[in-house]
């Protein structure tokens, strides 16, 4: 099922031509929009004009995460507040979370690219698709949402969470798809085995997964334990949200709608386009956006293109299955944490300078934060209640900066490995990669 | 009538106690008392030793997570009430008691108390003829 063919299967030549106009477009409107990009174009010596086509990519500015959170909430716009009809933000940042909006038509061109998401991963109006991704602030929910419309599935908006009820509706409204994060997904089917439901009573088939990074492996036990495809689907809301890129049938990689967003890599270290072929950081250009045009956005994540016809017809560019970060930033349960959160958190308790230790695991299919933190003098009492009252009070301040439940445990000085250099603060055991 | 006592943070994993007692050792530091208190994850050792100064510094400089603390010794003579009497005379002056531990003495038994207030303890107990050991007596 291929949703807009034309473009899907567009002749590559054809396609840099659209990219290259839309290009242009989208660097006149932020150079005479937004103060931030004029005033970075200037600095680098570019005017709109120097900009003719794609093969001028690279001479233009990076953004990143910080550039969205120094601009909060809304000074990156490039249309007045009155063109705005949707905003979203990230959630888990320092601080200031990351604001997105979107006009009327951004939030067509995004049910076209979640349309064509679900379409390539099988989705289409006959199926029947209950959204398990959270609604509201976060993109997830919504951004599935109008694109399962779109494709005129039938939509169950029943948001994250309420894992019985999940169940029951699965089975009595008969969902032949589930979206939401892959660590849900076999949370979702442990449940299924305790409560004894039989999975031959549902009609299941399909499963659409993103917001967290996941490994082939993990594929292999949700296709086998709910006995469904499982499809990657990949987005961020600064550059749109989810359905930026999904798989086909094929599984071997996820196709990127070029048409709307420009994808490059580059060494995370040089800044320098890598080489064909090769791992680097993913980079996007949003060429349609109106609210919230975006250059060069630097998503921290790494992954290969590959820019080979896939045997599905469609000659948009691939983009593997994300194998990591190129900054220390955690996904967890789908909220971003940063380990410099949880260490201003701490300093924020004593004056020594703390050291600790992040222990991430997925137990029972869910991911788990450990935060081990050495018991200094400043921190230490001979009273086992006043060290219990520590740990809930550390735990308590986390939990409400990061917005996930943590579990701290406290340790001996000089326990957690020191290293010359930066500090290792972080233990992944949930093998991604 | 003050006497320091010496706290440990330990991580409840094997060789802990045996690291802090081999230091003491090494050092002819002698423990009087003990007691650890626990959790799950970690315990507290308590300590009433010879020398509780240097058995700071000494665990402080091999990293653990070391505090003195002021704590009186009350002295019990082995008949029925005579503990009952020191609690009733600090519970009635509204000092209290954040933990005790107890050991044996010469034939009496000895608890050692970390309360509210100290001075206003040892004031109470005193006059109400509860006998308190002196920190020469125990830390040796
Ligand atoms: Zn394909």
């Amino acid at each position: 099922m291929i949703w807009n063919e034309h473009i899907e299967c567009m002749n590559r030549d054809e396609l840099r031509e659209i990219q290259s106009k839309r290009l242009c477009e989208t660097v006149e409107r932020v150079y005479y929009n937004v103060p931030f990009y004029r005033k970075k174009m200037q600095e680098l010596g570019l005017e709109p004009g120097d900009i003719k086509g794609i093969q001028d990519l690279s001479k233009l500015p990076f953004t990143t995460k910080q550039d969205l959170r120094d601009n909060y909430p809304f000074n990156l716009f490039a249309v007045p507040m009155s063109d705005i009809v949707r905003v979203h933000a990230s959630s888990g940042t320092t601080g200031k979370p990351t604001v997105v909006g979107y006009t009327r038509r951004d939030l067509s061109s995004w049910s076209e690219v979640v349309a064509r998401s679900l379409h390539c991963a099988g989705v289409g109006k006959n199926d029947r698709i209950q959204i398990a991704y959270g609604y509201g602030l976060f993109t997830g929910g919504l951004g599935i949402h109008y694109g399962a419309e779109k494709v005129g599935a039938t939509v169950i908006p029943i948001s994250g969470g309420n894992t019985k009820k999940q169940l029951n509706l699965m089975k009595d409204f008969e969902s032949t798809v589930i979206a939401c994060t892959p660590s849900y997904a076999l949370y979702l089917a442990e449940a299924m085995e305790e409560q004894g439901i039989d999975r031959s009573k549902l009609k299941l088939k399909t499963g659409i997964f993103g917001a967290e990074p996941w490994t082939d492996n993990m594929r292999k036990e949700i296709e086998s334990k709910l006995d469904i495809k499982a499809m990657d689907i990949y987005g961020l809301s600064e550059v749109m949200g989810p359905g930026v890129a999904c798989e086909c049938s094929y599984q071997n990689g996820l196709h990127i709608s070029e048409d709307h967003f420009i994808p490059e890599t580059i060494d995370s270290t040089t800044l320098k386009n890598v080489d064909k072929g090769s791992e680097g950081e993913l980079v996007f250009t949003t060429i349609t956006k109106e609210a919230l045009p975006i250059l060069r956005y630097r998503t921290r994540d790494l992954t290969v293109l590959n820019y080979d016809k896939c045997e599905c017809g469609r000659t948009m560019v691939r983009m593997q299955k994300c194998r990591g970060r190129s900054d220390d930033m955690l996904i967890i349960r789908g909220v971003n944490v940063f380990p410099s959160q949880i260490e201003s958190v701490l300093l924020e308790m004593s004056e020594t300078k703390p050291h600790y230790l992040l222990i991430v695991d997925r137990k029972n299919n869910l991911d788990t934060l450990e935060i081990w933190v050495e018991v200094h003098e400043a921190f230490f009492s001979d009273e086992i209640r006043k060290l219990e009252n520590l740990t809930k009070k550390i735990t308590h301040e986390i939990q409400s900066t990061l917005g996930i439940n943590v579990k701290v445990k406290l340790v001996e000085p000089k326990t957690i490995e020191r290293s010359e250099g930066k500090a290792k603060r972080i233990v992944d055991r949930r093998n991604l990669v | 009538m003050i006497i320091k006592q010496l706290s440990v943070f330990l991580e409840n994993k094997s060789g802990r106690l045996s690291d802090v007692t081999e230091a003491l050792s090494e050092n002819g530091i002698n423990i009087s008392a003990l007691s650890v208190a626990d959790t799950s994850e970690y315990g507290i050792l308590r300590l009433i030793v010879g020398r509780p100064e240097k058995a700071y510094e000494l665990l402080k400089n091999l990293g653990f997570s070391v505090s003195l603390t002021d704590v009186i010794c009350l002295i019990i003579p082995n008949e029925s009430g005579t503990l009952y009497k020191a609690i009733k005379v600090l519970a009635s002056n509204g000092v209290s008691i954040e933990y005790m531990y107890a050991y044996a003495m010469n034939g009496d038994a000895s608890v050692i108390m970390k309360v509210s207030e100290v001075n206003k303890a040892i004031e109470t107990l005193t006059e109400n003829d509860v006998e308190l050991a002196k920190a020469s007596e125990i830390c040796n």
